[in-house]
């Protein structure tokens, strides 16, 4: 699946760019992601990978261009209601919530996207987790692998494992599209293979689109099925990971020019 | 045109104080991170010792200037950084507030201990003085005072340029706001810089003080919050950075509030409302419409990371066995209190719980907006009071019962609350702080003072308006109302806290950008959450009203907030436990205090105890209270258990965790 014709396409960037005082971070880049699809976004440090996240995510406001989900316009809409399309999202920089447990942020999250967190419902005391929200939340803890941390607290769990619980958090709520912000970073070789495994049974299973922003270019390799290069803000390449890794300009933007 | 500028120009003055308070404020800001809220009380402490020694030691002017302003001011400043702000270089922005607003409500109060009887009147004038008119501009006569205001003014504004401009000083200090720990990395020794800067506002918070104090025929503090509102506007529009804007800006206000009162009905409403308005209009204006005051305070310290977590509560650690022993003895407790004050409670300590449980009810609108929702409020006692007006009003004008009033009043207390948390639902932490203590001194000076009290009398509550016995001399039944109001909340709280909205709030708190990408709508929690403990607080407010017996404006003025603010802090914020300690600590202390000699300072004292108990804060952001109880629950839980396998609480993959083994964070 390429994912570029028109009628199969689920994310839609279109000429986004992005300018930090006369910097451009991201600069008239446009990608789609077809349903289901996996694409690798890679390129070296401040080449724009998670300026264009946030973009679409809702952290950060493009100053031109235009994002679309299924269709949907997503510029003028504000973060969470985002969530709820169906955009889950991991970090770069691991974004925890420090005083809970692990299960908790996978019921938090499954609340957040369905809206069944109410007021009503806390002040009526109906507010414990249901047997289909256990089973949901146990399902995708067993399937990274947490189901024996589930009611630890996340402060008391290392890096790695908050990187699982991130990614968990973005799973519980069934995400169309998981935005994955190098869910690698910080991690040993064992636990990023451990890691690559999950995120392409998890694709695989549930049919869902991901974009993944990594350097670990051996995962990278493993788990998507197209790769986009950005430089300097630009896509510079784009095809499957072994043509894409052959061309001159991707050489050039990883290893500099010789002489 | 020249009517005009005969009520501009004698605004100069005012303008160039508030100017320099300003000043101050940005530049501690600029070099520590900290917006100083004790600045204030700076000020004031130098005008007082320097009116006291004068006044009542009959020192000469210039030396006792010395005294208050050269040497005391800059001292103060050097205490406040070696004792209180170095050690909470790295703490959040709601620690290194409740720091300062501790301090805020600490220092008059220690005065007023520690000098008694003394002759605050007419404080004497610097330079110039302030009985000649030295020259007239438009026709607006220039004293003694205007004329030293103007000119230490000036003279400190240039000194300070040339400091941050032109030399080395000012250039570390410009780094370390950044991050005094990166900057040490650097090889510069951080604390010195700092210190320096703090030894510098505090001067010029002494200056401000004593420039300030002939203005007013009495030192009194209120006119020291009023100035630092101002300042705190003016500080604002320069978004902490910029010294000319400040100064700008202070000065227009100074003018502005002058000409406002030239022209505006003379003793109308308008006319007292607008030098205590205008401030907080400036104020609003500049956190709503500056977009770098919605993010300040927001910024980390890339080096924030090497912190340890906030430790747990002790409710979260507790082993099931012993917390059912804990919860069975409670419910003990609850019994023998309830039976206690229906039969043999003495009068006298029966008053003091009653007044402790509908303080309990107030307390716990903090625990739901600084516990749960993580944003410090400074009017929640503005809340509470437009809890209990309304209601009063409602009485004394529709004869509806105060019960049902109650309710009203917690409508109208909400829905203070949520147009205020709609003003600010771009700020955080330190915007959030102003944008409530501005808010708190405008309702001071507006609605409590002027809405159907008579000169600020207070409106008395009468057994017509409540029925059911519950003004009875005995207060049985009030303990029974006040009893099953406060349950009603304590149980609202934990539902809420316990619920999906309880866990959205501490997702929030966590990562507020993780939280709105899964879903969670910040603005709605923020509005809920404000809404919620305005709710509460106007319940509390009604039901210390009834308790009273009057709807007073001192009850409710805005250092109320801050000192209500102090005890629960130092109770525990984040559980209705923490809420209830708070209240009944309160009311008993005060009641000891009564057979204390009131030359001990009786009240004061009160509040020098929890402000300094707030202190503890940044050590112990979940109470010292509550910390003690974590540390002596996990001793008797060894003893109890001792031969039984405990899962001990985990630590970072497996080790102990930091909270396990003492103090959390620096002190």
């Amino acid at each position: 699946m390429t994912g570029g014709a028109s009628g199969d396409v689920l994310l839609r960037v279109e000429a986004v760019s992005k300018t930090f005082g006369g910097i451009a971070a991201v600069n008239d880049v446009s990608l789609v992601v077809g349903p289901g699809e996996s694409v690798g976004l890679v390129g070296p440090n401040g080449a724009g990978k998670t300026t264009l996240f946030n973009c679409v995510c809702g952290q950060l406001r493009p100053d031109r261009g235009r994002i679309e989900l299924d269709g949907r316009p997503l510029v003028d809409m504000p973060t969470f209601e985002r969530a709820r399309l169906g955009i889950g999202r991991t970090y770069q920089r691991v974004e925890v919530f420090p005083d809970m447990a692990v299960r908790d942020h996978l019921l938090v999250a499954h609340r957040a996207r369905w809206r069944t967190g109410r007021l009503w419902r806390d002040l009526c005391n109906l507010s414990k987790p249901t047997t289909e929200e256990s089973s949901k939340v146990d399902a995708v803890l067993g399937m990274v692998g947490l189901g024996d941390r589930a009611d630890a607290p996340v402060a008391s769990l290392g890096l790695g494992s908050c990187r699982l619980v991130e990614l968990a958090r973005a799973l519980v709520a069934d995400p169309v599209v998981l935005m994955a912000d190098e869910p690698s970073s910080g991690l040993d070789v064992h636990e990023t293979r451990e890691l690559g495994a999950v995120l392409r049974q998890v694709q695989r299973d549930q049919g869902m689109a991901m974009v993944l922003v990594e350097h670990d270019l051996a995962m990278v390799a493993e788990v998507v099925d197209r790769t986009v290069v950005m430089n300097l803000g630009e896509v510079i390449a784009e095809g499957d990971f072994t043509s894409v890794m052959a061309d001159p300009a991707v050489r050039t933007a990883y290893l500099g020019v010789r002489g | 045109m020249e009517h005009f500028l005969g009520f501009a120009i004698p605004g100069i003055p005012y303008g160039c104080t508030y100017a320099l308070v300003a000043v101050g404020l940005v530049l501690t800001y600029q070099a520590t991170g900290v917006l100083n809220f004790a600045y204030g009380a700076q000020a004031y402490l130098s005008a007082f010792v320097f009116t006291y020694l004068v006044q009542n030691e009959h020192l000469p002017v210039a030396l006792a200037f010395v005294l208050s302003v050269v040497v005391l001011a800059p001292a103060v400043g050097l205490i406040f950084d070696r004792l209180l702000f170095r050690k909470i270089a790295a703490a959040n922005v709601i620690a290194k507030l409740v720091t300062g607003i501790s301090m805020l409500v600490g220092i008059p109060a220690v005065l007023a201990i520690l000098f008694t009887n003394n002759n605050q009147y007419n404080p004497p004038s610097i330079l110039f003085n302030p009985g000649v008119v030295y020259f007239r501009v438009a026709g607006a006569p220039i004293n003694g005072i205007a004329v030293t205001a103007v000119v230490a003014t000036a003279v400190t504004l240039v000194a300070l340029l040339v400091l941050i401009r032109w030399t080395s000083l000012g250039l570390k200090m410009r780094g370390a706001v950044e991050s005094r720990r990166l900057i040490e990395l650097d090889g510069i020794s951080g604390g010195r810089v700092v210190a320096s800067a703090w030894a510098v506002s505090g001067l010029i918070a002494g200056l401000a003080g004593v420039l300030l104090a002939p203005a007013y025929g009495q030192l009194q503090f209120s006119d020291y919050a009023d100035l630092m509102v101002a300042a705190f506007a003016a500080a604002a529009w320069a978004v902490l950075r910029s010294l000319p804007v400040a100064v700008l800006v202070g000065v227009l206000m100074g003018v502005t509030v002058n000409i406002l009162q030239g022209y505006l009905p003379v003793g109308s409403i308008w006319s007292s409302a607008a030098l205590t308005s205008l401030p907080f209009v400036v104020l609003v204006g500049a956190l709503v419409l500056v977009p770098g005051m919605r993010t300040l305070g927001g910024a980390k310290d890339p080096l924030a990371s090497v912190d340890p977590p906030t430790p747990p509560t002790t409710a979260t650690l507790r082993a099931p066995e012993l917390d059912r022993v804990i919860r069975i003895l409670w419910y003990v407790l609850l019994v023998v209190f309830s039976v206690s004050m229906l039969t043999w409670m003495p009068k006298i300590w029966e008053n003091v719980f009653n007044a402790g449980l509908a303080y309990s009810v107030v307390f716990l609108s903090i625990t739901l907006i600084t516990g749960m929702g993580g944003q410090l409020s400074l009017c929640q006692a503005t809340l509470a009071g437009v809890g209990a007006f309304m209601a009063a009003q409602l009485a004394s004008h529709l004869g509806l019962n105060l019960l049902i009033g109650g309710l009203v009043g917690a409508a109208a207390a909400a829905l203070v609350a949520v147009v205020l948390a709609f003003a600010s639902v771009r700020l955080r932490g330190l915007g959030l702080a102003l944008m409530t203590i501005a808010a708190a001194l405008v309702f001071d000076n507006t609605v409590f003072a002027e809405v159907d009290t008579v000169n600020g009398q207070p409106i008395n509550v009468t057994s017509r308006w409540v029925g059911l016995g519950i003004l009875n001399p005995d207060g049985r039944a009030f303990f029974v109302l006040a009893l099953v109001v406060l349950a009603a909340c304590v149980i609202l709280v934990l539902r809420v806290r316990r619920g999906s909205i309880g866990r959205f709030l501490a997702a929030m708190q966590g990562s507020s950008t993780a939280a709105s990408g899964i879903g969670v709508n910040l603005t709605w929690m923020h509005v809920l959450v404000f809404g919620l403990s305005g709710a509460v607080a106007g319940i509390g407010g009604t039901l210390l009203s009834i308790n009273q017996q009057s709807v007073n404006p001192q009850l409710f003025s805005w250092s109320f907030s801050l000192v209500f603010v102090v005890v629960v802090v130092t109770t525990g914020v984040r559980t209705p436990e923490g809420a209830i300690q708070a209240g009944f600590g309160y009311v008993v202390l005060q009641q000891l205090l009564t057979y204390v000699p009131s030359r001990l300072g009786g009240n004061s004292l009160l509040i020098v105890f929890f402000a300094f108990g707030a202190l503890t804060y940044v050590a112990h952001p979940e109470g010292i209270l509550e910390f003690q109880k974590r540390r002596w629950t996990l001793r008797f839980e060894r003893l109890l258990l001792r031969g039984r396998t405990t899962p001990a609480p985990p630590g970072p993959d497996g080790g102990t965790p930091a909270w396990a083994s003492g103090p959390a964070v620096g002190g």
